[in-house]
């Protein structure tokens, strides 16, 4: 048995002790448990994995509960009918929300969830044939098979197996091509974008299955109890929701559990204790674990399950199958075989930068610009800070639009299309602040490259339909890191390495987009001596491989060991274009540089 | 519905919508500053009305006890982050500001005003109380999370929102208040068609939004905070302090809270848990303006205090749906007019 099986033994043969041989009393406290915790699972996914927060998880799981217990009550549907449509509902009205919020800031979509948390609660409080606030009762207990779900050790039971499906649900996800898309988002909607996946897409999908898993929990909740009304699903719950996965800790899926569990003993400890230390009746424990919050928040503490665990260290997402990829030929999935693509003839124009010029209200950032770069070469487009530099490299990746001129890629025009699209057409890029996934693996960092390259969507990733394609991106990144000297540190966590090999993650990631052009933005930037060296015969080598390069820099020294020609900007114009020793015998390129002294 | 009826909803919304625009402004100008999304503001309201209530019941102003132990926290912190720092300079002038004026506060609340004081003492004494609470609160949950991301910041509010509940249901009790309306002139505005209650409440609140506005465009203070505003790096490049600027910031909205609690407590009963859902309408508000427009804002709140006076006529179960529900088409909209908010962030 791996370490990896351990965990879920563990809490499989405790789930099966609960069942069998705990008094009735903790049955129904660790069903509660459980529950919860299904729920906490989908906003650590959201929170610790999509950076979103949601404060209305207790309405979904409300419009769960009331499907589930309206469609029995009213219309006699069979208990386990009324799943689907549980889940639907929830994931329809996230949907509908996320759709609306999720292309503004995040707490835009915070702030929509609590105020709909609200309009649910009061909204199912007034609805008379979901009982109003007097509440739905005569919820039927589910049957299968002639098994009755009446006792509460037959409902742990299922919830257990609820919670089970979730966890395996959203760890599929989390280890597959769109989970690592998802665990880009925290980098910002740029970095997945960069690589073809579509972030706002990416969020409401998040969203939705976290509201799913919620709807799911709801239903299992109307089974137990087979009595609803609102005050479960108000905000405070959806408040309580949100500690047990902060306080467990948002960074792993188990936190959820954690930070359930303590949330749900601590509260009974405490509502026995407090009342009679303060002399009063009221849920004060609110205010224990609003002060809990604040000091995790205050002392960035990553909550409990981290604690738990630090003497088990070395256990992490998506490692498994890479071991075993290791070799297998990529082309063994048809779509993933090399692009049957135009070949390159070395010298022929690849892209073309033609008159463009981009304002920004009255100040003219790049000023009818054009130049070209030639397949199978090394073009450096230099400048002093403040020349138009980053402005040009933000206009061919398709972040910003140009005010005037075209860019074209081969012939096509690519200005005008942003920055997914521009991907998607074989232009890969690294960032100038490095933006990799801190707690990923350098292989899962690279693979995110690949995501144009795989098919595999959300439900097929969350079922493990996606193995053998998983398999075979896997293969490709360790390919591509081996080609850059990096796949000794495959499975090193990438915030642990050094600038300069983060530097080097980046442009593995690049490579592999496949792209037909690569560009790189300051990649020297930060760099010491022997780091530079590294970079420089990196990019040499992937020159004799015929990747055809742009380099933005201003480091003259770096620029001139490793480019063929040079394209030079000064206030927002091209000064010179040309090979790269007699650009730099230029003396208006001298100038520039030196200030007129030389 | 006739003319009457039509001209009471409207002067019952402009009278809400008074205090929602107050709330509002508030809530722009602390997250502009800060980044925080304030969701505790409505609990400034809710301390203030509970707080004269308890004056004029006889009993002792319970919320002293809590806010002094929060200043002697807030000096603690203050003394031993300059401790560690090795930095004791200017360190007394700290402890006063954080330290002395609130304990005067608790202290004048609880010595100097009882059940016989006369009505603007009472309510003085409870706005100061109230009022001494933001910076405290700034200074002890807030300013220790440093340059946290604005989400994390409004979880923080959340929470704290949950203790100051609590804290409220502690020292006030379950039991709701409404205060006695204003004393005015029998013969004010005698023969015009408005009740004076709501002239009052309306002519209060857009005599405090002059001076709000006042302060930030005539003082140093009031620019300090616009500068911090528009960039914190670039304000604390000219000398200006942001966490000192988040502390004013949460002074003025805790004085501004206690104003709309003086205002509002004679329409409606106060519990202890009734500040989350005046916030919560102040930010309907404050959402129209995108949490940045003043102008907007105050008049989206204005619209919601119209809109629920209108909806508790024609719908009054629906009410609190009708006004939050206006979200999503706000969201909607804003979404629309200003679709790069998530790149300034």
């Amino acid at each position: 048995m791996t370490r990896a099986w351990m965990l879920p033994a563990a809490a499989a043969a405790a789930a099966a002790g609960v069942a069998l041989f705990a008094s009735s009393y903790g049955v129904t406290l660790a069903s509660f448990v459980l529950l919860y915790a299904t729920v906490a699972l989908g906003l650590t996914l959201m929170t610790g994995f999509a950076g979103l927060i949601s404060f209305g998880q207790a309405a979904f799981v409300g419009i769960g509960a009331y499907a589930a217990g309206y469609l029995a009550v009213a219309h006699g549907v069979p208990g386990w009918l009324t799943l689907p449509a549980s889940v639907a509902l929830a994931t329809l009205a996230a949907a509908g929300i996320g759709a609306l919020t999720l292309s503004m800031g995040g707490h835009y979509l915070s702030l929509a969830t609590l105020a709909w948390g609200v309009v649910v609660y009061y909204g199912l409080g007034i609805v008379a044939p979901l009982g109003g606030f007097n509440g739905l009762s005569g919820i039927p207990a589910l049957t299968l098979f002639g098994v009755d779900f009446a006792s509460g050790r037959s409902m742990f039971c299922l919830i257990a197996g609820g919670f089970a499906l979730a966890f395996w649900l959203v760890r599929n996800l989390l280890d597959s091509r769109v989970g690592r898309a998802v665990r880009a988002l925290r980098a910002g909607a740029d970095l997945p974008e960069a690589f073809g996946a579509h972030a706002f897409r990416l969020k409401v999908a998040v969203f939705c299955t976290a509201a799913g898993l919620a709807g799911m929990a709801g239903w299992l909740y109307a089974s137990m109890q087979r009595f609803l009304n609102p005050t479960p699903f108000g905000l405070q719950m959806s408040i309580e929701y949100l500690f047990m996965a902060v306080m467990g800790g948002v960074g792993a899926l188990w936190g959820a559990l954690a930070g359930a569990g303590l949330v749900v003993v601590l509260k009974q400890v405490l509502q026995d204790v407090l009342p009679a230390l303060l002399g009063r009746s009221g849920n004060f424990e609110m205010a224990v674990f609003g002060v809990l919050m604040l000091v995790i928040l205050a002392r960035a503490n990553a909550g409990l399950w981290p604690l738990l665990t630090r003497f088990a260290r070395g256990r992490r997402l998506g490692t498994g199958a890479a071991a075993k990829a290791a070799g297998r030929p990529s082309d063994a999935i048809p779509w993933l075989a090399p692009r049957p693509r135009v070949r390159d003839v070395a010298g022929e124009v690849l892209l073309r930068v033609d008159d463009v010029e981009k304002r920004f209200g009255g100040l003219v950032a790049v000023n009818r610009v054009s130049f070209e770069v030639r397949a199978g070469e090394i073009t450096a487009l230099l400048g002093p800070n403040g020349a138009g530099k980053s402005t040009m490299f933000n206009l061919i990746t398709g972040l910003l639009g140009a005010s005037h001129g075209a860019i074209l890629l081969r012939g096509q025009r690519i200005d005008a299309l942003g920055a997914r699209r521009v991907a998607a057409r074989g232009v890969a890029r690294t960032f100038q602040h490095v933006r990799l996934v801190a707690d990923m693996s350098v292989l899962d960092n690279a693979a995110l490259g690949c995501h144009l390259l795989g098919r595999n969507g959300w439900v097929r990733a969350m079922l493990r339909l996606d193995r053998r394609e998983e398999a075979a991106i896997e293969a490709m990144a360790l390919a591509e890191l081996r080609r850059c000297g990096l796949d000794d540190l495959a499975q090193a966590s990438a915030a642990s390495l050094p600038l300069g090999k983060q530097r080097i993650l980046e442009i593995a990631r690049a490579l592999c987009a496949r792209p037909q052009l690569l560009l790189l933005d300051e990649p020297a930037a930060g760099l010491r001596h022997q780091e530079k060296q590294t970079l420089a015969a990196l990019l040499k080598q992937l020159r004799g491989e015929g990747v055809t390069v742009l380099i933005v820099d201003h480091d003259m020294e770096f620029i001139m060991d490793i480019a063929d020609r040079l394209v030079v900007m000064q206030f927002g114009q091209k000064i010179a274009e040309g090979e790269a020793q007699a650009v730099r015998d230029d003396p208006r390129v001298q100038q520039a540089y030196l200030g007129g002294a030389a | 519905m006739d003319m009457q009826i039509f001209g009471l909803l409207v002067q019952d919304g402009l009278a809400s919508g008074a205090v929602y625009v107050l709330l509002a402004l508030a809530l722009v100008m602390v997250f502009t500053v800060t980044r925080i999304v304030f969701v505790p503001q409505g609990e400034f309201v809710t301390c203030s009305v509970l707080t004269i209530a308890a004056f004029q019941q006889g009993h002792a102003p319970g919320l002293a006890a809590p806010v002094a132990a929060a200043a002697l926290l807030a000096c603690g912190m203050e003394a031993a982050e300059r401790v560690r720092q090795r930095n004791l300079a200017g360190l007394g002038a700290r402890l006063l500001l954080l330290g002395a004026w609130p304990l005067a506060a608790c202290a004048f609340a609880w010595f100097g005003v009882g059940a016989g004081s006369p009505a603007w003492m009472q309510t003085a004494a409870a706005v100061a109380l109230v009022t001494a609470m933001g910076p405290l609160i700034y200074r002890t949950v807030f300013r220790p999370m440093g340059h946290a991301s604005p989400l994390v910041l409004l979880v923080a509010a959340i929470a704290l929102h949950f203790v100051l509940v609590a804290l409220g249901l502690y020292v006030f009790g379950p039991e709701g208040s409404r205060l006695p309306g204003f004393e005015l002139p029998a013969d004010l505005l005698a023969g015009l068609p408005v009740a004076p209650q709501t002239a009052a409440v309306v002519a209060a609140s857009a005599a405090l939004v002059c001076v709000f506005f006042a302060f930030f465009g005539h003082t140093l203070s009031g620019k300090a905070l616009r500068a911090t505003a528009v960039c914190r790096d670039g304000a604390r490049l000219v000398g200006i302090s942001p966490d000192q600027s988040g502390e004013l910031a949460l002074t003025i909205a805790a004085f501004i809270g206690a104003v709309s609690g003086v205002l509002i407590g004679p329409f409606t009963t106060i519990y202890y848990d009734s500040g989350f859902l005046l916030a919560l309408k102040g930010f309907v508000g404050a959402i129209v303006g995108g949490l940045s427009g003043y102008v907007l804002a105050a008049a989206g709140s204005l619209v919601v205090g119209l809109l629920e006076a209108f909806s508790s006529y024609g719908a009054s179960a629906a009410k609190e749906i009708i006004v939050f529900a206006l979200i999503v088409p706000l969201l909607l909209w804003r979404s629309l007019a200003d679709p790069h908010s998530q790149e300034a962030q």
